[in-house]
């Protein structure tokens, strides 16, 4: 409470921009340990708008207008607000103080470390056991008598970004990995991502190696050996370097790089071309851009989209995770992956031919499954990325953004695959920023440890769970029904739209136009009510009590149906 | 002539069909008269029938002995045949183009296709001028039927049944037309209902570089007007100036129309478009055009007046697409049909000349425009925006485009009525709506997400909104596999509904009808 200098200013007005509204609302202005809130003065409405300090990005102050001093506040989740306060002295103090509670300096200042964790001890502790990846692995049916689990990392000595628990290969003893660790970049040896029942193929992931232009090691080229021979039905294994060449040969100059074929034995190397976290960062930059222009013109608008690269960049990550699908599944070929410290562009190929590859991914459990394990469990730099805590800006990127894109981009092309929608994934993004849950705190399973984060906060998963009505796609037929389990999407180019749910939040308010999802959601729920009164009718005797369900519950769902 | 002449080989086996998506066909081409077809000759295998008037242009290619033949449709479909032997190669294809280029009206394929199916109501005389007048008269008095265009005389381009102000008579309306270009005096196109504001369109008025005026053309404004009211006069060429080319008091305001008449830019290759993205802006500018003419009259509650050069193109966009927002009845399969017939065929949409070719045509553009697509596009993003309003779906707009381009029944050839009338249309060939409104064909096209609604829908035109119509230009190129699962789905989903309140109505009433009839049980209770 120490940064909150004015906390209540009367008289203030609010304009919702990213939402289209046109006139600003007059109320009162709260600041809270952990929230702006503003109060509408309107009686009738008495709107209450509430923004999470860690969901603010920047808190800009135009120069002051005759009606007063103006802030601006940009989230994360890109909505915008403008603010007007009569009097600049109470500007200057929100200002300051915003400046200060959006930006945490310590962990132990972030909403979901900031109230008492034992209130709810045993569904603390529950929350944090609700996704288990090794039931995941047992499911593709991991360990086996080619994969197996190695205790090595159970201290995180061998490498302290990694998971403490593991598998690799039979053959793989502790020598060679831990061998090849050390001639991985910070110690990202190879270790298996999701492994494919059928063909026996797995994809592995690590880092770039410390080749330079010469540089050698046996154990990590007995390791892409091991790798190779783990998979019996095949001769060779896919290097994927998620790099465009440009920039992997650059890295040799560092002493870094990547794998000599003359050297490893049995590899093909292939790049892919998805560029660093700063394109990507000033790409996603200009999206949001596009998506804040006031009527822009057809030819604005499709020119801003076009010169972002956004949707280029996008189809890039997609292509990856096709070739890394294709290769498992279609010919059999195990793939190792990596960028150049393997936990961006690596997490990102990985984890897109996973859900290419398995019916479970594309489920809403799985798809928690799936980003706990390629994301918060093989260590994704989460706090650097989507700046929980103030720090360098140049860390910052929307690694995991495009991964929640490329998810929606397939659900756009396969509408029936996935048994979630829109909402979910845009629900994932906003709990990624806003730190409401310990679930993606810290940057790897060693920190989170080491801040007890187990212990003092909860994971975020039950919860989405629970609203998991209201993420549910109608249109889904479950994995049993759907004929092919390996998605084979089409990456021509004009195949990938802009995601308006997530960057246009115009379009959605001054237009409340009709969703078919809902409305079959809505026709869905009062089919399962129908069943459940025709099972009760057909159980009650004649005369009995019958629950009679009043029909046409989706009345409203239609917003021309309420007049104006 | 005979079609034989035409065709130098009729036919040659061993050709390979490739479609994007399909996989490849091997089989027998034959040539007819208004025919590609290409067979396999085996059971269950699919065979490719083309309509000659639906090629747009062909290209040879040959590598070896084998030549090639890519043959590009004016639904946009792209497909290759190989054919073994270069003399089949180059009849086929010489054979092709002269009968994809014949401009023949009365040798095209309707007046040669006899219906394989019962025709229950004749599309010919569904839409009838009269009959939409009877409507009219249920709601006003203020209108009547002139017969003055009866010998197509007065405005070639013209039905010869028009509605115009109950006041004002035959005499002025030969006048009128005197003053407005291609003698497209203006009539009535659309009655709004919920205020008695009506919608009209016309030529433009011939003022010329001195203004000339016209008294009996303000007479017939006037006319349409309340007395005090204002009306609007919409100009399409200049959609920005539009909202200033206000008349004034119900009078005529000359300003903007002595601007010297553009060029259309619609005359552009149509893959050039969508490519441009120039296409966008267009579909953008004319429902921008239609929301105004709309908003005018709902809104405002003023008259408008719309007209363009001619009145036969852009005008009769924004008078249709402004009737789509404004009459949720022509969001129904049968008034969307009333609608093409009054606001496109008997408005005189020159279907015929802008139709001749499509976007992959290596000739020069005469006066070929996708006019109409575009108002179909339009529709789509309305469609799209509001997927529960409309009484059809996507799948009737694209078969509407096809058919404009390229069909077996008669109801897009022709220029006009008076043409269409000279060439015994009605008579002689089957109309496209006797073939849509049977039970069979109206299932397959409604749309399942239907809730009728008696609003206006406003639909946003912001960029962000609007998007390219992947069922038309992207039909060819993409799977549609999922996409048709996820329409079946939806139709599962909608049609278990309706079986299970069926089943909880009945169980219903058998409950109540029990409980009435058993006196034991009202004693109980």
């Amino acid at each position: 409470m120490e940064h909150i200098r004015t906390p209540k200013v009367e008289n203030v007005r609010l304009l919702d921009r990213s939402s289209g509204q046109r006139k600003a609302s007059t109320g009162t202005l709260y600041l809270s340990a952990t929230h702006t809130i503003f109060i509408e003065n309107n009686p009738d409405t008495r709107k209450e708008t509430w923004v999470l300090h860690s969901m603010v990005s920047s808190v800009e102050r135009p120069p002051t207008i005759p009606a007063g001093s103006q802030l601006i506040l940009r989230c994360k989740d890109f909505l915008v607000f403008q603010i007007l306060i009569p009097q600049e002295r109470d500007c200057l103090d929100i200002h300051t103080s915003l400046v200060r509670l959006s930006r945490p300096e310590k962990y132990s200042e972030l909403y979901c470390l900031s109230f008492n964790p034992n209130v709810n001890k045993v569904e603390r502790e529950e929350s944090w056991n609700f996704i288990d990846i090794m039931a995941d692995f047992k499911r593709m049916g991991v360990p086996n008598n080619l994969w197996v689990a190695t205790a090595a990392n159970s201290e995180y000595r061998v490498c302290d970004t990694y998971p403490s628990q593991l598998f690799v290969p039979k053959s793989a003893t502790s020598a060679i990995f831990v061998g090849s660790s050390r001639f991985r970049s910070r110690g990202r040896f190879p270790a298996l991502s999701y492994f494919h029942q059928d063909t026996l193929a797995a994809v592995c992931r690590c880092s770039q190696p410390l080749s330079g232009f010469s540089g050698r090691c046996q154990e990590d080229e007995m390791m892409l050996q091991v790798l190779m021979k783990s998979n019996p039905g095949s001769d060779h294994i896919y290097v994927v370097d998620t790099r465009p060449k440009l920039n992997a040969m650059a890295n040799r100059a560092a002493g870094k790089g990547y794998e000599n074929e003359d050297h490893y034995t049995n590899i093909k190397l292939q790049f892919i071309g998805i560029e660093n976290i700063h394109v990507m960062r000033s790409s996603q930059q200009k999206v949001i851009d596009v998506g804040e222009m006031r009527s822009p013109s057809m030819t604005d608008f499709l020119y801003g989209l076009e010169n972002s690269g956004w949707l280029k960049h996008i189809k890039a990550i997609l292509d990856a995770g096709l070739f890394i699908a294709r290769a498992v599944a279609d010919e059999g070929v195990s793939v190792l992956v990596h960028c150049s410290d393997g936990w961006d562009r690596t997490a990102q190929a990985c984890s897109v031919a996973s859900i290419l590859l398995d019916p479970y991914y594309r489920t809403i459990k799985g798809l928690m499954v799936l980003i706990e394990r390629d994301w918060v469990s093989f260590g994704h730099k989460f706090s650097h990325r989507y700046a929980h805590l103030d720090g360098d800006p140049k860390e910052v990127s929307p690694v995991i953004d495009q991964f929640l894109e490329c998810v929606w981009q397939l659900s756009e092309q396969f509408p029936c695959a996935f048994e979630f929608n829109e909402r979910f994934l845009i629900a994932i993004h906003t709990h990624i920023y806003s730190c409401q849950y310990g679930t993606f705190l810290g940057n790897c399973q060693k920190e989170r440890r080491d801040m007890r984060l187990y212990e003092r906060s909860h994971s975020v998963w039950p919860q989405l769970w629970k609203d998991r009505a209201e993420y549910t796609n109608p249109l889904y037929k479950d994995k049993l029904s759907q004929s092919p389990g390996f998605l084979r999407p089409n990456t021509t180019p004009y195949c990938f739209k802009m995601w308006k749910g997530l960057y246009n939040h115009v379009e959605k308010s001054t237009h409340p136009l009709q969703s078919p999802a809902d409305f079959l959601s809505a026709v869905k729920e009062e089919s399962q009510q129908l069943e459940e009164e025709l099972t009760n009718h057909q159980e009650v005797p004649p005369g009995g009590t019958a629950h009679h369900h009043p029909l046409g519950s989706r009345q409203g769902i239609l917003n021309t149906k309420t007049p104006p | 002539m005979e079609f034989a002449e035409l065709i130098k080989t009729p036919r040659v086996d061993g050709v390979i069909l490739h479609r994007p998506f399909m996989p490849t066909v091997e089989g027998t081409l034959c040539l007819t008269g208004h025919h590609l077809i290409l067979s396999s000759r085996q059971d269950n295998a699919e065979e490719l029938w083309l309509l000659h008037s639906n090629i747009d242009s062909i290209e040879k290619r040959f590598v070896g002995s084998l030549g090639s033949i890519i043959v590009k449709c004016k639904d946009l479909r792209v497909i290759q045949l190989d054919i073994p032997g270069m003399e089949e190669c180059f009849n086929i294809a010489s054979s092709v183009e002269a009968l994809s280029t014949l401009d023949i009206l009365s040798l095209m394929y309707p007046f040669f296709y006899r219906p394989m199916f019962e025709v229950i109501e004749d599309g010919w005389n569904s839409f009838l001028p009269e009959d939409a007048f009877k409507d009219l008269e249920t709601m006003t008095d203020e209108w009547r039927l002139s017969d003055v265009n009866k010998d197509c005389t007065v405005c070639p381009s013209y039905p010869p049944l028009v509605a115009v102000p109950k006041d004002v008579d035959d005499d002025t309306l030969r006048k009128v037309a005197t003053f407005r270009h291609s003698g497209r005096f203006p009539v009535l196109s659309y009655y709004h209902k919920k205020n008695g504001m009506v919608m009209m369109r016309a030529g433009q008025p011939l003022t010329g570089t001195n203004g000339r005026r016209c008294k009996e053309d303000e007479k017939l404004i006037n006319a349409t007007l309340r007395p005090g009211k204002r009306g609007y006069i919409i100009d399409t060429r200049t959609i920005n100036l539009a909202q200033q080319a206000k008349a004034r008091g119900g009078g005529f305001e000359s300003e903007g129309y002595v601007e010297s008449i553009k060029s259309n830019i619609l005359q552009e290759s149509l893959i050039k478009l969508v490519e441009a993205s120039n296409w966008q802006t267009h579909v953008k500018e004319i429902l921008t055009t239609a929301c105004l003419a709309a908003q005018c009259i709902d809104r405002e509650g003023a008259s408008v007046l719309v007209h363009g050069t001619e009145g036969t193109d852009s005008t009769l966009q924004v008078t249709s697409l402004a009737q789509i927002i404004l009459d949720p009845a022509c969001r129904t399969i049968r008034g969307f049909q009333g609608l093409v017939e009054r606001e496109w065929l008997q408005a005189g949409h020159p279907f015929h000349h802008r139709c001749a070719q499509s976007a992959f045509s290596n000739s020069k553009p005469r006066q070929e425009a996708p006019v109409f697509l575009l108002f179909l596009d339009c529709v789509w993003q309305i469609l799209r925006q509001f997927p529960c309003s409309f009484e059809f779906s996507e799948s009737f707009l694209v078969l509407v485009f096809d058919h404009a381009y390229a069909s077996q029944f008669g109801t897009f050839l022709g220029n006009s009525t008076a043409e269409r009338a000279k060439l015994s249309l009605p008579e002689k060939t089957v109309s496209l709506w006797s073939w849509v409104n049977r039970p069979q064909e109206l299932e397959r096209l409604t749309n399942p997400l239907y809730e009728a609604n008696s609003l206006v829908i406003w639909p946003s035109v912001a960029p962000q909104s609007l998007l390219l119509w992947e069922g038309v230009f992207l039909r060819w190129n993409r799977s549609s596999k999922c996409l048709d699962e996820a329409y079946e789905e939806m139709v599962h989903i909608i049609e278990y509904n309706k079986e299970l309140q069926n089943k909880v109505n009945s169980l219903r009433r058998q409950l109540a009808q029990l409980e009435t009839e058993d006196p034991l049980l009202q004693t109980l209770e």
